[in-house]
């Protein structure tokens, strides 16, 4: 499995495999040095000569890949750092004494910095741990009035100050970070006493049958996936169980009292041996279920690295890892094994052909086979030594491939990148195209190329690519100062709103109200113009939405909800009278007071004129005319008429007997006769003034027949006055009017008069069998005939 | 629960249920029991999509509408807004948030629809609020499901926004819910389209699909043909009075997100011995969907050929019911018994449409129904629409509800291509006289949109659409309809044609009458990745009209 498997040394049940012998050449070994490696074959920092306080002589911060080749190195010119780390995306974490943690990339970058609060940085950092939960990266730190502070996120940083410990005295002899329950927590022993710390409380707790000779626990470590917990005491034990300390897995006497350098767990997932490693100055001790603990020789100072199924353990010269044996290697490897891996790989020895069996398979689906030979070749290729990413099989599987190629990509291995998404066959969208993102984003931030050069390249890169942001590559050169290449590279965009805001950024603001416009998303279109309301002086401001219409649209909108003096002065600029007058004619049903409301009124036929729109002009002067008539016959007869409309202020007049009146509105506007006759028609026979009517009637011929006059009486129920005018109405009307009376006899005679089928059919229809029977006679007969001819 | 959205030719169900887990999913974001505060205007749409039972399940206790001051006292952990994307919402939202008791704070949540808004939330900012929200989101609910062949965007302004206000944000809206039908239904590999809005909407829709390239996942297209249509290219339908049952009751009672309300006199409950009780008062209200039986049979009818098979139906019920004399024995009685909650659901159904048709009949057999109906027959049909209407002038001086007015006059306008200066005076002058004269701006924006038009130089050339697409069908069979002229008893509507024309034999043939309507027309077509085209089957054509 490992290309270096001449190297594993079999130890019991565990094996340990050289990983790489290191590329660095380091004078004094890790000696002296504050040393971090990321989890997950991450990359190394060491502070070299950070114990050295002398003013002339800097520490020296680097940084390299596992397998010791340089990435970066620089003085460190900064406070006194108490711990380095790594964050879950491979940024170095670097504490300092006052409680300002640096944040650095992976190049030896500076990031960005944040402090875990004032608290902290007046009684300073006494000891420092940086933690991984599902939750991210965090810091826990213990001050110097021994008190606990912790971030769970350092991208969302939320500081938690934790409850006292009690009869805490000095410093704790050791402490740990747990998660559980969603929560972080803080496990502290304070001599031999133990308690867990959480966001409400302190509790005391008791390892479930901790051996009674210990005064102190001295050393604690939990595992990889915080399930397990391992305690050292002073006696030299070695504590084992469930980090929820309800459940003891096993206990171990070390036979050394002396204080260990570093402790870690070393254990696969799902394995039932739980085993932990404990190192001291070159020795290091392996305990598990046994009585029997596995004992190995450093030669050198090392360090521990824990990991998901194993422990890494990384010296001046050499970088190692130690794991249990997996059950089908030891199947394999055991003396005279004849398990079928064993046998297959005598037949591999053979015949050097490691799928030879699979032919005898039948029914064994190849998917699994495939995959797996995909996965190892992946493997291989990162294991590499100038790749340096020594990851396992089950560390790549819990990692994910999403999170392998990111990595990649942030140590610039791009092709190696692509490579493994084609050769994998990640969606373009989250791989190829992802990888050529990230590229591009470094791409333009090389100065030395012209922008002409660069964003060619990017552009014929990433041509077939489906997806890609350039807006974020944009935004990349943007931020490297290179404008000019942003504004090519957007060109490129395919989604306008994705451009807009950078173009806001880079004040190219009538380009982004184009681009905002071009997206449709009118919502964005605001936003552009809004921002450009607050930039620009009004004049520039109006100038600019003029030559964009859609914006002008929508910024009329949302003045007339908003800001109606804006408005007006959009519709003055434009000399868009139409508008204006509408403008003040709405503006007039907005005033209560009538002189205001006049005075508005002929602001707007004022602009009507201007606009040439004689109708609206002549029409809002009627209005003002009838406003002013309205108000003075209220004032003279008191009755409320302003607001209502002509016609109902003249019906208003007839009512209470103002004829006069009414009759000079009549005149004064214009009202077709028919319309007047109707209104005067209907508000007579409203007050049953029957005589007026009859009057009415006869003052001239009446434009609108005599058959409403007819219906109007019936509908006041009055037949005596309705039928005097029946016999006026024109002779196609005449059945309906007989019929609205109720007078049958003389419909049927009308109808057969004109011999009209369907006028027969509709006497017909109102006719009652019982009363009508001779008159229904008549009517068929006539109909018969009529419908002959 | 939604078997309405099965009954059609493709499964509109899919589409609300992804409605639907949006739904949840956002209310579990807000963890703990929560009240909803409700722009009113979304209540309707929302219903179509969920009930109260979803929301309860999701610990939704409290529902209020949303307006200033205070919201109401409720012991939740949330507060959760609907609410559209509109400043003046957000005021409201702001004062809500800012008179909330310092005490006894609960946490706030936004979930605007269909989108969210930087406008919106810089108004929250500007107001000093934005930081009280835990969760702003977007819920995004263009295209409803409203039955099983019709989606709707139940946007009742966005003709005015279009045409009036040039505001084209429903457009982008549009465009955005055939993407999300697009990802459920696959793509659609022909589009047609009639009319600037139309052809802004499919320019939305081939960015958008260039904009997604390679993060859709492959599905077999369900939907051929999508065909876009402006409103204005066929003003004339919207103006008709429809004819067809389910078209009745919304003239004449209106139906809003598929519910109608109705006068609660029709439907007393009539229980015996309750004679002398007191009727109710509050409106009966009614969901009307084909999940319905009866009412799917009935609803696109001609009214006139309603009483028919409402009778028809009313025979076989009883006859359904009589069956209980012939059962015999148990296994006749089990059968029996178990059909009867069905029958008594068809009973009452049949109850209940008997009452409308009644209700709907006492306006249709009036006088003024049948004259208007006359007159606007005659407009269709080219009869005397360049002079004043007598009609039109009788319904002024009588005072008749000004809807009424409006749209015989557009309709007469429409069907004239505009009228005749003297004559669009003349209306206006009555209509300004009798009805105030601050329908100056009603005409004016009716002008704009072109529903109501002096004549230009050009000639009417309603005449030849009207000819050549068959518009007006003499001989329209009520009954047993052939033709789609049926539902407004003559009349076919001009969209309607044009997408049977489109279907078969194609726009080449009516490319004149093409020019003739406004806007251009176009054709897209959109690539379907390879090993998805559809077998040749019968096609499926997605109107949408903005």
């Amino acid at each position: 499995m490992w290309p270096t498997k001449d190297k594993t040394e079999l130890l019991g049940p565990l094996r340990k495999i050289e990983l790489y012998e290191m590329g660095w050449n380091l004078k004094d070994g890790l000696r002296e040095c504050l040393v971090a490696a990321a989890p997950y074959g991450g990359p190394i920092a060491l502070l070299k000569g950070h114990y050295r306080r002398s003013p002339s002589a800097r520490p020296q911060l680097e940084i390299y890949s596992s397998s010791g080749l340089p990435l970066a190195s620089f003085p460190w010119k900064s406070g006194v750092v108490k711990q380095l780390g790594w964050t879950v995306s491979d940024d170095l974490l670097c504490v300092q004494e006052d409680g300002t943690v640096l944040v650095y990339d992976l190049w030896g970058g500076f990031k960005r910095h944040f402090s875990m609060g004032n608290e902290v940085s007046q009684s300073q950092v006494l000891e420092t741990k940086i933690f991984h939960s599902p939750y991210g990266t965090g810091v826990a730190i213990l001050t110097g009035a021994l008190r606990f502070t912790l971030a769970t996120n350092i991208d969302d940083i939320k500081l938690r100050r934790l409850p006292e410990v009690p009869g805490l005295q000095e410093a704790p002899s050791c402490w740990a970070v747990l998660t559980q329950d969603r929560q972080s927590k803080v496990l502290v022993a304070n001599g031999s006493q133990l308690f867990i710390l959480d966001n409400t409380a302190c509790t005391p707790v008791t390892p479930p049958g901790l051996s009674p000779q210990a005064s102190s626990i001295v050393h604690m470590c939990v595992s990889f996936s915080y399930k397990y917990l391992a305690l050292l005491t002073d006696s030299g034990h070695v504590w084992m169980g469930t980090s929820n300390l309800k459940e003891k897995l096993s206990e171990v006497d070390t036979k050394i009292k002396t204080p260990p350098k570093q402790m870690a767990w070393c254990r696969r997932p799902k394995s039932q041996q739980p085993s932990a490693v404990v190192m001291w100055d070159g020795l290091l001790i392996v305990v598990g279920e046994c009585k029997e603990t596995i004992q190995y020789h450093l030669d050198d100072d090392s360090v521990l690295v824990p990991e998901l199924d194993g422990v890494r353990i990384i010296s001046g010269t050499h970088h190692e890892l130690l794991q249990e044996v997996p059950g089908a290697c030891e199947e394999i490897f055991k003396i005279a094994s004849m398990a079928p891996g064993a046998l297959l790989l005598e037949a591999h020895k053979e015949y050097e052909a490691a799928s030879f069996g699979k032919c005898f398979l039948s029914n064994f689906p190849p998917e699994q086979f495939v995959s797996m030979c995909r996965d190892l070749r992946v493997l291989n290729a990162v294991r590499d030594y100038t790749v340096g990413i020594p990851l396992t099989h089950t560390q790549f599987k819990q990692m994910t491939v999403q999170v392998l190629i990111d990595r990649l990509v942030y140590r610039k291995l791009y092709p190696l990148a692509i490579e493994v998404c084609r050769y994998l066959k990640t969606p373009e969208y989250q791989g190829v195209s992802r990888v050529l993102k990230h590229w591009a984003c470094y791409k333009v931030q090389q100065k030395e190329e012209s922008d002409e050069v660069i964003a060619k390249a990017v552009s014929v890169k990433l041509a077939d690519a489906a997806g890609i942001s350039y807006s974020e590559i944009a935004t990349k050169a943007y931020e490297s100062g290179r404008t000019e290449l942003a504004i090519k590279l957007l060109e490129f965009e395919p989604r306008s709103g994705e451009q807009v805001p950078l173009l806001l950024k880079m004040k190219k603001s009538p380009l982004a109200l184009s681009k905002a416009i071009e997206s449709g998303d009118t919502d964005l279109v605001y936003t552009v113009v809004m921002y450009l309301k607050n930039e620009l002086n009004r004049g520039d401001f109006f100038m600019m939405l003029r030559n964009q219409p859609v914006a002008l649209s929508l910024y009329k909108q949302f003045c007339k909800h908003q800001e109606q003096d804006t408005l007006k002065d959009l519709f003055n600029q434009d000399d868009d009278h139409e508008e204006l007058g509408n403008f003040y004619v709405k503006a007039s049903y907005k005033d209560q007071r009538l002189e205001a409301r006049v005075a508005l009124l002929q602001s707007a036929v004022d602009e009507y004129y201007k606009a040439k729109n004689d109708f609206s002009a002549k029409t809002t002067e009627d209005e003002m005319r009838l406003l002013r008539f309205q108000r003075k016959l209220e004032e003279e007869k008191d009755e409320q008429l302003v607001g209502f409309s002509l016609q109902d202020t003249m019906t208003t007049l007839l009512s209470v007997g103002l004829h006069k009146h009414a009759e000079q509105l009549y005149k004064d506007f214009r009202v077709p006769d028919k319309r007047f006759w109707w209104l005067k028609l209907k508000a007579l026979a409203e007050k049953e003034d029957w005589e007026e009517l009859e009057k009415f009637g006869k003052t001239k011929k009446s434009p609108i027949g005599y058959l409403p006059f007819v219906e109007v009486c019936i509908k006041h129920h009055n037949k005596y006055e309705a039928k005097k005018y029946v016999s006026k109405v024109t002779p196609e009307q005449k059945v309906k009017a007989h019929l609205a009376v109720g007078d049958m006899e003389g419909a049927a005679e009308a109808a057969i008069e004109r011999r009209n089928e369907s006028e027969i059919s509709t006497v017909l229809s109102r006719c009652s069998a019982t009363t009508d029977h001779l008159l229904m006679e008549r009517l068929n007969r006539a109909k018969a005939t009529a419908v002959k001819k | 629960m939604a078997s309405h959205l099965f009954c059609g030719r493709v499964n509109l169900n899919i589409l609300r249920e992804a409605a639907r887990k949006d739904l949840r999913e956002f209310l579990d974001k807000c963890s703990g029991s929560k009240a909803i505060v409700w722009d009113e205007y979304l209540t309707g749409p929302f219903g179509l999509i969920a009930q109260y039972s979803l929301l309860k399940e999701h610990e939704v206790e409290k529902m209020f509408t949303l307006k200033g001051g205070r919201i109401p006292s409720a012991a939740v952990k949330n507060i959760v807004f609907f609410v559209r994307p509109r400043l003046e919402l957000m005021d409201i939202i702001a004062e809500n948030v800012a008179s909330e008791d310092k005490l006894h704070p609960r946490d706030f949540h936004i979930l605007f629809v269909p989108r969210r808004s930087l406008l919106c939330e810089q108004r929250l900012k500007e107001k000093g609020v934005l930081n009280s929200f835990t969760n702003i989101d977007e819920y995004i609910l263009d295209l409803i499901p409203y039955d099983g062949d019709l989606l709707s965007m139940e946007s009742e302004s966005s003709f005015r926004e279009c045409y009036l206000e040039s505001d084209q944000t429903s457009l982008y809206h549009a465009a955005k819910g055939l993407m999300t039908l697009q990802a459920l239904y696959g793509t659609i590999p022909q589009i047609f389209g009639k009319g600037e809005c139309a052809r802004h909407v499919a320019n939305m829709m081939l960015r958008m699909k260039r904009e997604f390239a390679g993060s859709h996942t492959q599905i077999l297209p369900v939907f051929d043909t999508l065909l876009l249509l402006d409103r204005n290219v066929d003003l004339l339908t919207p103006l008709a009075t429809q004819l067809t049952y389910e078209g009745l009751i919304d003239e004449i009672f209106s139906i809003t997100n598929g519910y109608v309300k109705l006068p609660p006199e029709k439907f007393a409950q009539k229980k015996q011995g309750e004679g002398g009780k007191d009727l109710p008062t509050e409106p009966k209200k009614l969901q009307l969907n084909s999940a319905e039986e009866l009412y799917a049979e009935i609803r696109d009818k001609n009214f006139n050929a309603v009483g028919a098979a409402l009778s028809k139906k009313a025979k076989v019920i009883s006859a359904a019911f009589e069956e209980r004399h012939n059962a015999k024995t148990v296994g006749e009685i089990k059968q029996f018994v178990s059909q009867l909650p069905h029958m008594q659901a068809a009973r009452s159904s049949l109850a209940n449409h008997t009452s409308i048709a009644e209700l709907i009949k006492d306006i249709t057999t009036s006088e003024d129904f049948f004259d208007s109906l006359t007159v606007e027959q005659e407009f269709m049909t080219g009869v005397d629409t360049d002079k004043v209407s007598t009609y039109i002038e009788d319904c002024v001086a009588q005072k008749d509800p000004l809807i009424k007015i409006l749209r015989l006059v557009c309709m007469q306008s429409v069907c004239n291509n505009g009228l005749k200066q003297k004559v669009l005076d003349f209306y206006k002058r009555e209509i300004l006289q009798t009805y105030g004269y601050k329908h100056i701006l009603t005409l004016k924006n009716l002008e704009k949109v072109g529903l109501l038009k002096p004549q230009s130089t050009m000639r009417n050339n309603y005449p030849t659409i009207r000819k050549t697409l068959k518009l007006w069908m003499e001989d329209t069979n009520e009954q047993n309809p052939n033709d789609i002229s049926y539902v407004y008893s003559g009349y076919a509507p001009l969209s309607v044609r044009l997408t049977q024309v489109l279907a078969r034999p194609g726009w080449r043939s009516i490319e004149e009458v093409l020019k003739m309507l406004p806007g251009p027309h176009f054709e897209e077509r959109q690539q379907v990745p390879t090993g998805l085209h559809k077998k040749r089957n019968k096609p499926v054509i997605l109107v949408k009209s903005a």
